[in-house]
């Protein structure tokens, strides 16, 4: 059982995050049936304050905590206070002074989670849905959730699985919570992408590195592509579109070279004939739409556990 | 008249000494009397006042995180004799006009000389010089130019601004911030700034600039002063251009001192500043630059902000810290109980240096006969709790706070009158608004 907030991947002990997963499953068994809604957080209020765009992860908040039965208010800083120059404190003691059981936070500023979690602003359970260029703790639950379901559904984590991570690293909070958390669960994880797009100090990362998708292709059991920016161009991170497209997207040739058993990911919105062509994204091979539904189980049990529902066989 | 029995300078000599009229009349060997009419200093060192050359005052324009009083008020409390106003004041201290107003405040709040520092360019923008003749020759008299908070980042406007203040005898004191190194920058770059996604500040910024900077003072033989140095890299080329016989001195703030980018993890803002805090081999090779002199003097960098410029997330937050109420005891922490230096050194890099690089009359004198009477007395033997609503300073963002600190200040003369006595600044009668 976790408690508190959830604001990285590395708050998550082993045993914690594999708890998590198997709460995950159970859920997901039950959400598949005709009646897909527990009563478990009723009179709960989950409150989605999110200061960036991202329908895809608010609908999956929203849809998980409605599953369980809790109340959903979706703050979107645009077009309200916030735009009006409110500060993140004064949005936090609102919504603790109407009784927010659980706050789901994405913002543009790293720590921005934390930050709510450490000050006396807001007594709400925290769940970090992305802070800025830090990190996405449930994508990465999600992650290991679509692997180990797909490759490692018999065995206790996800030991002896070797995890390529694609494109933007330098800038990406998929990234960093996914190595925190296979690397945690035993994965061996290899970053690849430009030196432009690897931070500086990613050699205390547990993890190997690689400028070079085709030396890692053929050996990997799964590659997750992650989202590459355009305005990255103008920075020149990179020389052109295609240049990247060439050297670091998954196109057919390279589908062609993983092993059997491979899976492809992405964290989504893709671009697609960017990081990830069209007939790669579309393959057997992707899981990307489980991606996009384990998102919710394991969302709820997040939830569920933050918020000390009664127990899943109570609730039946 | 003010008579101080039994104090110890910095040479370890105890001393009795008579101050009149502004300046030192009488100064012996102790006789061993407890004082009946005067300052009993026994357990205590007696130091030159302390000279700041880098303060922010925020008046005119941001009088919710300072004013001059106020300002002036910390650096009493912390030792200060003269400060150096920093010109990114609203409007900018780039004319006379300005520059004479700071003045003018800082002679009515009387704790201690305020002396501006005129911008380098118009506006601080990079692109036009302001007009240091005239601020040179105001009442003022300003000669320490600098364009603090941004960096002098086009090579041939620096180059000119060098040339012009020979004229006077001027000083560029440059904040070396490469920006397009440095776009968005948040902290040092390095293993911690990976790992909590923040854009990083990398050192390069830094050391590019002071390369390029100490390289224009040699071609065309001028004075040039690197602000806040932070980085090992920094003081080795300061180190090689002093060796070159080139004009540079250099200065280190208490904070780099002491503290190190560890303590960003959380992202509390009071730990934001600009430039960034460094890694635990920087802040020893600062200490060892400062000690070895290749690194000329402290100074504070005290920059107020008001409480809703912290209490945010840490990309909205302001760069900066107050320190002229802790300088003091964060440099006999990390340099005099290190054994880093001994008092005269302290004295040396936090007073007679600074006074000598910015040339201010009357600061920055040994005790002697004929010295103006500006001075502190610390107890090294006792420590204290930084507090910060207990702060002078109209601001609280100290990153001290909680700490326990040694020595405690508590009487500090300035130009012959006590403005800080028992640890209390005198109450000041303003005449002048502000």
């Amino acid at each position: 059982m976790i408690t508190g907030h959830l604001l990285s991947a590395a708050d998550l002990t082993k045993e914690e995050a594999l708890n998590l997963l198997s709460t995950a499953k159970e859920l997901a068994a039950i959400t598949d049936g005709p009646n897909k809604k527990l009563p478990t957080l009723r009179g709960k209020t989950v409150v989605n304050l999110f200061f960036e765009d991202s329908t895809r992860t608010r609908i999956s908040f929203e849809t998980a905590a409605k599953r369980l039965s809790a109340d959903v208010i979706n703050f979107s800083a645009k077009g309200s206070s916030v735009s009006k120059g409110e500060s993140l404190k004064d949005t936090a003691q609102t919504l603790q002074a109407m009784g927010a059981d659980a706050v789901v936070i994405r913002h543009g500023s790293s720590g921005a989670a934390k930050r709510l979690a450490d000050t006396q602003w807001i007594q709400a359970a925290i769940i970090n849905a992305g802070d800025g260029t830090h990190e996405h703790p449930t994508q990465a639950l999600l992650d290991a959730f679509t692997i180990k379901q797909h490759l490692h559904s018999e065995q206790s984590d996800l030991t002896g699985l070797r995890v390529l991570i694609v494109g933007d690293i330098l800038h990406s909070r998929v990234a960093r919570s996914n190595v925190l958390l296979l690397t945690k669960l035993g994965a061996q994880v290899v970053l690849v992408a430009p030196p432009t797009l690897l931070p500086v100090g990613v050699s205390d990362w547990p993890v190997e590195i690689s400028y070079d998708l085709d030396s890692q292709i053929e050996k990997c059991d799964v590659v997750m592509m992650l989202r590459i920016q355009l305005e990255r161009m103008a920075d020149s991170f990179f020389p052109t579109e295609r240049e990247y497209s060439r050297r670091y997207g998954l196109n057919s040739a390279r589908l062609a070279k993983l092993s059997k058993s491979a899976i492809v990911m992405h964290p989504g919105p893709m671009n697609r004939g960017l990081e990830i062509s069209a007939d790669s994204a579309d393959d057997l091979k992707s899981v990307i739409i489980d991606q996009v539904k384990n998102g919710v189980a394991v969302r709820m049990a997040v939830l569920y556990e933050l918020l000390g529902g009664a127990q899943i066989g109570e609730s039946k | 008249m003010i008579k101080i029995n039994n104090a110890k300078l910095a040479d370890n000599s105890v001393v009795d000494l008579e101050i009149d009229n502004g300046v030192i009349t009488k100064l012996s060997k102790a006789a061993g009397s407890k004082s009946v009419d005067g300052i009993d200093a026994a357990g205590k060192i007696l130091l030159p006042g302390l000279v700041d050359l880098h303060t922010h005052l925020r008046e005119p324009g941001q009088e919710d995180a300072e004013t001059v009083l106020t300002g002036s008020q910390a650096a009493a409390a912390g030792g200060y004799t003269a400060i150096s106003s920093m010109a990114n004041s609203n409007p900018v201290a780039d004319t006379a006009g300005v520059v004479e107003q700071i003045y003018r405040l800082g002679k009515s709040a009387g704790l201690c000389d305020v002396n501006p520092i005129g911008a380098v360019t118009m506006g601080l923008n990079g692109e036009q010089l302001a007009e240091l003749g005239a601020m040179a020759d105001s009442i003022a008299q300003v000669r320490v130019f600098s364009d603090d908070g941004k960096c002098v980042a086009d090579p041939l406007i620096m180059r000119r601004a060098l040339e012009y203040v020979k004229t006077f005898n001027g000083v560029i004191a440059q904040h070396a911030q490469e920006p397009r190194l440095t776009i968005n920058a948040q902290m040092n770059e390095g293993s911690v700034s990976a790992r909590i996604g923040l854009p990083g500040w990398p050192a390069i910024a830094e050391e590019a600039i002071i390369a390029r900077d100490i390289l224009l003072a040699e071609h065309v033989q001028s004075r040039l002063h690197i602000c806040h140095v932070t980085t090992a890299g920094g003081v080795d080329l300061i180190r090689w251009a002093k060796q070159r016989g080139i004009q540079v001195t250099a200065e280190v703030t208490p904070h780099h001192l002491l503290l190190t980018d560890e303590l960003v993890e959380n992202y509390d803002p009071i730990y934001k500043v600009n430039p960034p805090l460094r890694r635990e081999k920087d802040v020893m090779a600062l200490r060892e630059g400062l000690a070895e002199g290749v690194i000329d003097i402290v100074a504070t960098d005290h920059a107020p902000h008001p409480a809703e410029n912290k209490d945010c997330e840490w990309q909205a937050a302001a760069f900066g810290m107050v320190g002229l109420e802790t300088a003091l005891s964060v440099v006999i922490q990390t340099m005099i109980e290190s054994k880093l230096m001994d008092w005269n050194q302290l004295v040396d890099r936090m007073s007679i240096k600074p006074a000598k690089i910015a040339g201010y009359k009357n600061q920055g004198q040994l005790i002697a006969v004929g010295s103006s009477a500006n001075l502190l007395l610390v107890d090294p033997s006792k420590s204290w709790q930084v507090e910060r609503s207990k702060l002078n300073s109209k601001s609280r963002n100290t990153p001290f706070h909680g700490m326990v600190l040694p020595g405690l200040i508590s009487d500090v003369i300035y130009n012959g009158k006590q403005t800080v006595i028992a640890g209390k600044v005198v109450k000041v009668e303003s005449t002048i608004n502000g």
